[in-house]
């Protein structure tokens, strides 16, 4: 009887690099929350559609449920434990709690990294409208259904980004 | 314990080579296998991850096709220019594939290999009369998209083939177009009917007609016989309730979780009249 598989993977998680051994589905979400404790990352749905779970794979916004280990070879991840700096908010961040953007706090990891990579994917001056930072943050759902407050805090994040 | 195997080869021709001698599943963004295998429904137990195969990515175009490589993302789909202009159903329904994250990792060629009657690119790609290029070590052959699927997840395609590409004639003219997918909300929904539909007019007269519906049937249809009835035909009140009564026959709805099969035909004639009568 065969031993089952496991690949050598080697990715650059919140600005440190990191090796694993592991089965190659493993999926990302397991790796952050139990192999590295990153816990802010959270497991919703488990399908794509809660976006609890999001993260920043090259800059791109990524259901890590979704992401087998084998394919992060190389790869470049921000978690939502890489937004401070030394315990201080980032200006997203800021805005967040400024704007009362958080209720239970569940969706809160993935509607920041989401207004992450919103904010990264505007151009020089560009100010969103209320309907595109609602599709940006179509795949966040929020079951308090504080929408009202993420959108603002959203729009505070996007002022500031451009002041 | 699972024995799970996934190969992951440096290029094209080492895909195609291991895939030559034992079958296996492509793997690309996962976003269908990843949660198949989280809810214990994914029968296949090894992959090719082909993720990382830089000839299967991006978007060319000469004066007579697009050539969408294999791992075009949605997200990739959505933000081309020249799509926008040239295949608008096609970004529309991009737009539709789940959410961001979802687009920026779910792949066209996934999309249709999935092979789910609800797929959202379907119906806009048979409307645009796309074609699929199959490649393996032995030879390369191009499979018109409507002649693909063969029944519900059948698909005309051999174990040591993989989808390369996807080839979209060039529009000639500029017809309209008319993409509308129903499903139970906006965003993230999965289709109950998603219907595509294509006319070209001249000096009154249809004379390009393609309908597209999907999520209706184990395959998504092109509806054919709809089409011909509606050909060289000037459009008033009766045309379009003949047309109308054609299609609710040439569709075969399914009942599913999502829908019955009364409400899917409901809905598919109702997006049909409002189509035809906004002409």
């Amino acid at each position: 009887m065969s031993k089952s598989q496991t690949v050598n993977i080697t990715c650059t998680i919140n600005e440190a690099q990191y090796s694993f051994e592991l089965p190659p589905l493993t999926r990302l979400i397991d790796v952050l929350r139990e192999d590295l404790q990153l816990t802010g990352t959270k497991e919703g749905c488990s399908e794509g559609e809660c976006g609890a779970c999001t993260v920043l794979i090259n800059g791109e916004l990524t259901n890590s449920c979704l992401v087998p280990i084998v394919q992060m070879d190389g790869a470049s991840i921000t978690t939502i434990e890489g937004l401070s700096q030394k315990g201080i908010l980032n200006k997203i961040q800021q805005s967040f709690w400024e704007r009362g953007g958080a209720q239970c706090g569940f969706c809160t990891p993935g509607m920041l990294m989401s207004t992450t990579s919103l904010i990264n994917n505007l151009s020089t001056d560009e100010i969103p409208s209320e309907e595109y930072i609602r599709e940006w943050l179509s795949g966040n759902l929020c079951r308090c259904t504080g929408y009202s407050k993420i959108i603002e805090s959203v729009s505070l994040a996007c002022e500031v980004n451009n002041g | 314990m699972d024995k799970i195997s996934v190969e992951t080869p440096k290029d094209l021709s080492g895909a195609l080579e291991i895939m030559s001698k034992s079958k296996l599943t492509p793997l690309a963004g996962g976003t269908d296998l990843m949660v198949q295998q989280e809810f214990g429904s994914l029968k296949a137990k090894q992959f090719i991850n082909i993720w990382n195969l830089n000839e299967l990515k991006g978007i060319t175009h000469t004066n007579d096709s697009f050539r969408l490589g294999a791992l075009t993302t949605f997200m990739e789909i959505r933000k081309h220019k020249l799509l926008k202009q040239k295949l608008p159903m096609l970004v529309q329904a991009a737009k539709l594939v789940g959410a961001i994250a979802i687009q920026n990792r779910a792949t066209i060629a996934g999309n249709i290999a999935n092979a789910s009657p609800a797929a959202d690119s379907v119906p806009a790609l048979l409307c645009y009369d796309a074609s699929l290029e199959l490649t393996s070590t032995q030879k390369k052959r191009i499979v018109p998209l409507k002649d693909f699927y063969l029944g519900y997840k059948k698909m005309d395609i051999q174990s040591d083939e993989l989808i390369t590409a996807i080839i979209i004639p060039m529009p000639k003219d500029n017809p309209t177009i008319y993409y509308q997918k129903v499903g139970a909300r906006l965003a993230l929904s999965i289709s109950k009917v998603c219907f595509a539909a294509l006319v070209q007019m001249q000096s009154g007269k249809l004379v390009d007609v393609r309908i597209s519906i999907g999520s209706i049937a184990p395959t998504p249809l092109r509806l054919y016989k709809t089409e011909d009835y509606l050909k060289q035909k000037k459009l008033n009140a009766s045309i379009i309730s003949n047309a109308i009564e054609q299609l609710a026959d040439e569709i075969k709805p399914i009942d599913d979780i999502r829908s019955s099969k009364e409400y899917r035909v409901k809905v598919s004639t109702n997006l049909f009249r409002n189509f035809l009568e906004s002409l």
